[in-house]
C-alpha cells in the first residue's frame, strides 16, 4: 500500500439540528439541540467503515483538514486523520463532532435559550461524558450509521470511547482509548476546581451571565488555561523546552522573566479569546463526574461488563495527568470480562500531550490495529 | 529461523484443547497466539515489553498487552486461564520462581520451553574452554540476553523441589522429539507442569 500520507485537504462543518428532547444525566432535558460535526471520507455501501473522533476538552469537531481562507487552521488531530495516515480517510469515513455544551457551534452556554431569547449562560445544564456519548448517538442516527467501525479519542475523548462501549455495545466494533482514565484521580479533581475557581471569581465572570454585560471574564480563563497547560506536559519535556531560561535578563519584577511564564502567559492569552467559560466549567465537570465504575461500588468490570466491542487501549509513558497505571485499571477490567484487548504503553516525552504528537510507534500501533479493525 | 516456525510450536498446540484460554508471556509477534487460535480456537492475551513485538501482535490480529513480565503478572486474576505459556523466554528471564509461581497462580497449567544448556555440542565447547554458541544458543558470551540458563537435569531438580506435578515433558532436537539420554541430545525442552 502507498502510504504518502497527506490532508483531507479543505473541509466544510455542517450542523445538524435535533429536535427530539434530550434527557441528560442531571435530570434536565433540552428541548433541541444542534450539533456542529465534519466527515472526511466516504461512508461505503454496507455502512460499516463510519470511525467516530471524540474530542477532549478545549477541541471541536475541526478533527482533520483546513477550513478555506483560514491559515493555519489545521484541524486538531490532522496529523492522525487522513488519507494514508493511521485513522486513513480512504478506507475509513471519519465523523468529528463538537460536543454538546461547547463553544464552536455545537448548543451551549453561549447559544440562545429557546424560551428567555437570551443566551443560557449560567443556565445551561451541567452536561457528563454520557450525555455527550447520547447526543453522538443521536448524530449517527442522523448520518444513518447504525454501527461504528470505531470510536476513538484521546483524553476526555478517550473517556467517550469507553462509555460509547458501555451504553451502545450494538453499536461500535472497536474502542480505541488513548491516554484516558477510568475516572480523575483527586488530584486531576483538585486541578480542575483551580481552573474553575479562578473563572468562578473573575469579577467579569457575572454568575455566568457575562453575555448580557458584554464582557468576558478572560483572566480567569487564563489562569484556567495556565494551571491545566502545566498538567499536560511533563517535568523532563518543561525542562527540557525552557529550562530556567530568561527572556532577556533578572529584572526584580512580577513581568514574565522566565520564558515558562511568557509561554504559559501566551497560551492563557490565546485560548481566552476563543473559548467560553462557561464551557470550561462544564467540560471540567464532566471530566470530574466521569465515573463508570460509581454505580457497581466501584467494580470498573461489573461497570464494563455490557461491552462486546474489541479494545485498543493507549498510554504514555510521561503522562502524569492520565498515567499508564490508569490505563492499566481499564486493561485489567476488560480481561477480567474475557474481551479483546490490546495494550500499548508508548515511550514518550512529552507528557499527556503526547497523544496529540505522533510519536512513530503510536502512530504504527494505531495503524495496524484500525488495518484489521477493516478485515472482517 | 523465523518465529512462526518456531519447533515448540506444534508441541505447545497439541497440549492445548480446543477453545482453551491462554496467556503466552514473551508472545513475540504473537504467532504462537495466532497458532492456537487458528489451530485450536484459543482465545486469550500475549504479554510482551519490546515495541516491535507488540505491534507484530497487533498486526496479527492477536490481543497483546505491554508490559514487563519482571514485575509480575498483577493485571491477570487468581486461575483465569487454562494454558500460561513461557515459549523461550525462561532463560532471558532475571526472577524466575517468582514468575513460574505467578504462571501458576493465573493458570490451571504452566507450559515452559528453553533451550537446554545440557546438549553435548555445549558440553564440548565448556571443556574446551569456551561459552557454547549453537543453533539454540545463538548469542555471544557478552551479547547473550540469557542470564539463566539451565540443563533439563536442572529443570526437572527445580520442578521435583517444588513438588510440582510434571505432566508432559517433551525434548527435541531439529524439530524431532529425542527419547535417548534427552538432556544429552536434545537443544529444547518443553514441560507442562501444575502446582501439587
Amino acid at each position: 500500500m502507498n502510504d504518502i500520507a497527506t490532508s483531507v485537504g479543505i473541509v466544510t462543518p455542517r450542523k445538524a439540528v435535533f429536535t427530539e428532547p434530550l434527557t441528560l444525566a442531571s435530570g434536565a432535558t433540552l428541548p433541541s439541540f444542534e450539533l456542529m460535526y465534519e466527515t472526511y471520507g466516504t461512508l461505503n455501501a454496507e455502512r460499516s467503515n463510519a470511525v467516530l473522533v471524540c474530542h477532549a476538552l478545549n477541541a471541536s469537531h475541526h478533527v482533520a483538514g483546513v477550513h478555506a481562507g483560514e491559515s493555519e487552521s489545521e484541524g486538531w488531530w490532522d496529523n492522525m486523520v487522513g488519507p494514508g495516515k493511521p485513522v486513513d480517510t480512504r478506507h475509513f469515513f471519519v465523523v468529528g463532532v463538537n460536543n454538546l455544551g461547547s463553544c464552536f457551534g455545537s448548543t451551549g452556554p453561549a447559544s440562545i435559550n429557546p424560551t428567555t431569547g437570551k443566551p443560557w449562560g449560567a443556565d445551561f445544564p451541567i452536561i457528563t461524558v454520557e450525555d455527550w456519548v447520547d447526543a453522538q448517538a443521536r448524530l449517527a442516527d442522523h448520518l444513518g450509521i447504525e454501527r461504528f467501525a470505531a470510536v476513538m479519542g484521546g483524553s476526555l475523548g478517550g473517556m467517550q470511547a469507553l462509555s460509547w462501549a458501555i451504553r451502545y455495545p450494538e453499536r461500535i466494533a472497536n474502542s480505541l482509548v488513548i491516554a484516558a482514565a477510568p475516572n480523575l484521580s483527586a488530584q486531576n479533581i483538585a486541578f480542575n476546581e483551580v481552573a474553575r475557581a479562578a473563572i468562578l471569581t473573575d469579577p467579569e465572570f457575572h454568575e455566568g451571565h457575562f453575555y448580557d454585560f458584554g464582557v468576558k471574564p478572560v483572566r480567569g480563563l487564563r489562569v484556567a488555561r495556565m494551571i491545566g497547560h502545566i498538567t499536560y506536559i511533563s517535568d523532563e519535556q518543561m525542562a527540557e523546552k525552557f529550562g530556567r531560561q530568561l527572556r532577556g535578563g533578572i529584572n526584580f519584577s512580577f513581568e514574565p522573566e522566565f520564558q515558562i511564564e511568557s509561554y504559559l502567559r501566551y497560551q492563557g492569552e490565546k485560548f481566552s479569546e476563543y473559548y467560553d467559560a462557561n464551557t470550561y466549567l462544564r467540560i471540567t465537570k464532566a471530566l470530574d463526574y466521569y465515573d463508570p465504575a460509581a454505580a457497581f461500588g466501584g467494580n470498573l468490570a461489573r461497570a464494563l461488563a455490557p461491552a462486546k466491542c474489541r479494545f485498543l487501549v493507549i498510554s504514555f509513558t510521561t503522562d502524569w495527568r492520565f498515567s499508564p497505571a490508569r490505563a492499566r485499571e481499564i486493561v485489567k477490567a476488560l480481561v477480567e470480562n474475557r474481551r479483546d484487548v490490546s495494550y500499548a504503553e508508548i515511550v514518550a516525552p512529552h507528557g499527556h500531550d503526547a497523544f496529540l504528537l505522533d510519536t512513530p510507534q503510536y502512530h504504527a500501533v494505531v495503524r495496524a490495529y484500525l488495518s484489521r479493525a477493516l478485515a472482517p | 529461523m523465523t518465529l512462526s516456525m518456531r519447533p515448540d510450536f506444534s508441541t505447545i498446540a497439541g497440549w492445548i484443547a480446543p477453545g482453551e484460554r491462554i496467556l503466552d508471556l514473551g508472545c513475540g509477534d504473537g504467532s504462537l497466539l495466532k497458532h492456537l487460535r487458528e489451530s485450536r480456537g484459543a482465545t486469550g492475551y500475549g504479554v510482551e515489553i519490546d515495541d516491535g513485538g507488540v505491534l507484530a501482535s497487533i498486526g496479527n490480529g492477536v490481543n497483546v498487552i505491554q508490559s514487563d513480565l519482571e514485575s509480575g503478572l498483577a493485571g491477570f486474576d487468581d486461575q483465569s486461564f487454562d494454558s500460561v505459556i513461557l515459549s523461550q523466554t525462561l532463560q532471558a528471564m532475571h526472577r524466575i520462581e517468582s514468575i513460574v509461581a505467578e504462571m501458576l497462580r493465573v493458570g490451571r497449567e504452566a507450559i515452559v520451553s528453553f533451550p537446554n544448556f545440557g546438549h553435548w555440542s555445549h558440553r564440548m565447547q565448556v571443556l574446551r574452554g569456551r561459552m557454547p554458541v549453537s543453533p539454540s544458543l545463538p548469542y555471544q558470551w557478552y551479547n547473550t540476553p540469557n542470564v539463566h540458563l539451565c540443563t533439563v537435569a536442572d529443570f526437572d531438580a527445580f520442578c521435583a523441589a517444588r513438588r510440582f506435578r510434571v505432566d508432559e515433558r517433551v525434548v527435541l532436537h531439529d524439530a524431532r522429539r529425542v527419547w535417548f539420554l534427552p538432556n544429552l541430545f536434545g537443544s529444547l525442552a518443553i514441560y507442562r507442569f501444575r502446582s501439587p
